[in-house]
């Protein structure tokens, strides 16, 4: 793995909704590259034959049934909400 | 004698008996936080209207639930109906009002536990200090002028600095045992699956675990025993029966086998840290327990599989904070987009940015295999390390840090100095096993030295027993902290 650049890091940013001044691109870049670098170690490993642990537990994905259920009602979905109007959440305009 | 020194079952006795009432213990623990909060710095958020009227209703009952009236801090990443939940974050200051109660929350309440308020942390649980809270740090009490550890450091620092008899915390690589050890309480990483993770802000999924905080193993006992259980409304939650933790307690250990991993005793580790688990060796030999060194031979790539793994599933966990539907909302913003990147950029502290770049980019198309596939097999050939040495022994034992508590700002801005300091607890995580971190000594400073006991899957009761034995068998626990230092 080659060294992490600052497009990289910039893209990264992008992909993770992140606006990032150029200051901290720079301080990223350089920490980032760092904790990769640190990450190569595990190369030392051959893992070839061993298989990925995702989860330390033997879970099966369990459905309940598909019935109605009291939850939330729509005023208390909206009441933590930086912006809101007429009963729905109030975000700014996507179409021109 | 404060009330704070006795054991949670004395207490219950005294309420039983009428000696003390729950206003009496609410009182006392208020009094003692606005004796040493200012120094502390423990709480970011108290109850105390709510708790006050909740003891003055228990008063005038007869005790019967099993934390009947006692005092309780909750970790500010567990939800808290109507009641401000931060995790530590400047995107959640304005998150006054919570839905619901997270179920181990429930728990407490149904069990009668006084929520005496929300505690201090690393923000979103990322950090081994505290000074990742974007609130402010907390402060160790046995000198304030280090760190409580992290990322549940107001957790342990409350109970250490005596504010409330028990809280909880969580830990996804060491975030209840290392601030436990660097305060001198006992804190336990349960089995995952255990506790149940509903109402739990979500860091890294497969790793985060709630946990007891307390001042005794048998504290500890009688706390795990209400938290423990399946839960319906956490997909991840383990279907097991659970036992009665506290017929373990007094069992003893002798015939008991302890494997030692020399990885834990190796290179990096704090000469009075390593003497002190020898000596505490010492103690289960003379009780009759036997012990061998053995190896972990994966140890050394866990930091490096833990930063990979946790990073990448906490930046898909925290793409749910995006300013529409709670938290905080730039004011900068003219279009959808700038809107979720100026408010996460706003809202987001820098440690919790870097991971979330961490994990992004470990994710990303063309290193997935490189990175977070490699790091999910590493994390195989560690639980395995374990299965193995279980395979002959009851439980493994070592240091809880390589250090005692650091000072304040000593190691902050070096990310992977920082990273470090989980080395011994982070394997415990990737296994999935339980992990207790006891009292065991003192350095030459006076900070006190956590011994990590670590089980089987599912085997609480080992550690409490193991705990309880050399809990005990010495006096190391008795000793409690003077404030003093800086403000």
């Amino acid at each position: 793995m080659a060294e992490i650049s600052k497009e990289q890091v910039k893209h990264v940013a992008h992909l993770a909704r992140l606006a990032i001044t150029d200051e901290e691109v720079e301080k990223m870049t350089e920490q980032l590259g760092a904790i990769i670098k640190y990450a190569e170690l595990l190369n030392e490993l051959d893992t070839d034959q061993v298989k990925p642990t995702t989860h330390v537990l033997d879970l099966k994905n369990v459905m309940r049934k598909d019935e109605p259920r009291k939850w939330i009602n729509k005023e208390d979905a909206l009441k933590n909400a930086p912006d809101q109007e007429n009963g729905q959440f109030r975000v700014p305009s996507i179409l021109e | 004698m404060s009330l704070f020194n006795y054991k949670l079952s004395e207490l219950q006795d005294k309420l039983h008996t009428k000696e003390i009432t729950v206003s009496d213990l609410v009182n006392e623990s208020y009094a003692r936080i606005n004796e040493v909060d200012d120094d502390v710095k423990a709480f970011l958020t108290l109850n105390e209207e709510a708790a006050r009227a909740k003891a003055k209703e228990l008063d005038g009952q007869a005790p019967s639930q099993s934390l009947f009236g006692l005092p309780i801090g909750i970790k500010d990443n567990i939800v808290t109906k109507g009641l401000r939940t931060t995790c530590a974050s400047q995107f959640l200051s304005n998150f006054n009002d919570p839905l619901y109660d997270a179920t181990v929350v429930q728990k407490l309440q149904d069990a009668n536990a006084i929520n005496i308020g929300k505690l201090n942390m690393d923000e979103f649980a990322m950090g081994s200090s505290n000074e990742n809270s974007s609130y402010f740090a907390t402060r160790n009490p046995w000198n304030t002028d280090y760190v409580p550890g992290g990322s549940s450091g107001g957790s342990a620092a409350a109970v250490a600095a005596g504010e409330v008899f028990f809280s909880i915390g969580s830990d996804t690589g060491g975030s209840i045992r290392q601030p436990a050890a660097f305060c001198g309480v006992v804190g336990l990483k349960p089995t995952y699956g255990l506790v149940s993770r509903f109402g739990l802000v979500a860091f890294a999924s497969s790793l985060d675990q709630i946990g007891p905080v307390t001042r005794t193993v048998e504290d500890n006992a009688h706390l795990l025993q209400v938290l423990a259980g399946h839960d319906k409304m956490d997909a991840t939650s383990a279907n097991v029966d659970v036992p009665s933790y506290k017929d373990s307690l007094n069992q003893g250990v002798k015939g008991l086998r302890i494997a030692v991993p020399s990885e834990y005793l190796g290179e990096g580790v704090n000469p009075e840290v390593k003497e002190a688990v020898l000596q505490a060796l010492k103690v289960y030999e003379d009780l009759g327990a036997t012990w061998e060194e053995v190896s972990l031979p994966h140890s050394r790539y866990a930091v490096a599989a833990y930063y990979l793994l946790s990073s990448s599933e906490a930046s898909a966990n925290l793409a749910r904070f995006d300013g529409v539907r709670y938290g905080v909302r730039s004011e900068k913003a003219e279009n959808m987009i700038d809107m979720f990147k100026l408010s996460r950029s706003e809202g987001f502290g820098d440690e919790v940015k870097r991971r979330i770049m961490l994990g992004t980019f470990a994710l990303s198309s063309g290193y997935y295999d490189a990175y977070y596939k490699k790091a999910q097999k590493v994390r195989t050939l560690i639980k395995n390390d374990f299965e193995k040495v279980f395979e002959n022994y009851d439980i493994v034992i070592g240091p809880t840090t390589p250090t005692p508590a650091f000072k304040v700002g000593e190691i902050i801005d070096d990310p992977l100095t920082m990273y470090a300091n989980d080395i011994l607890t982070i394997p415990v995580n990737l296994a999935g096993v339980p992990g207790m971190s006891i009292p065991c000594g003192f350095s030459s400073e006076g900070l006190p030295i956590g011994l990590q006991l670590i089980g089987k899957h599912f085997d609480e009761s080992t550690i409490f027993r193991v705990a309880n034995a050399f809990e005990q068998a010495t006096e190391i626990h008795k000793k409690t902290p003077v404030l003093g230092g800086v403000k």
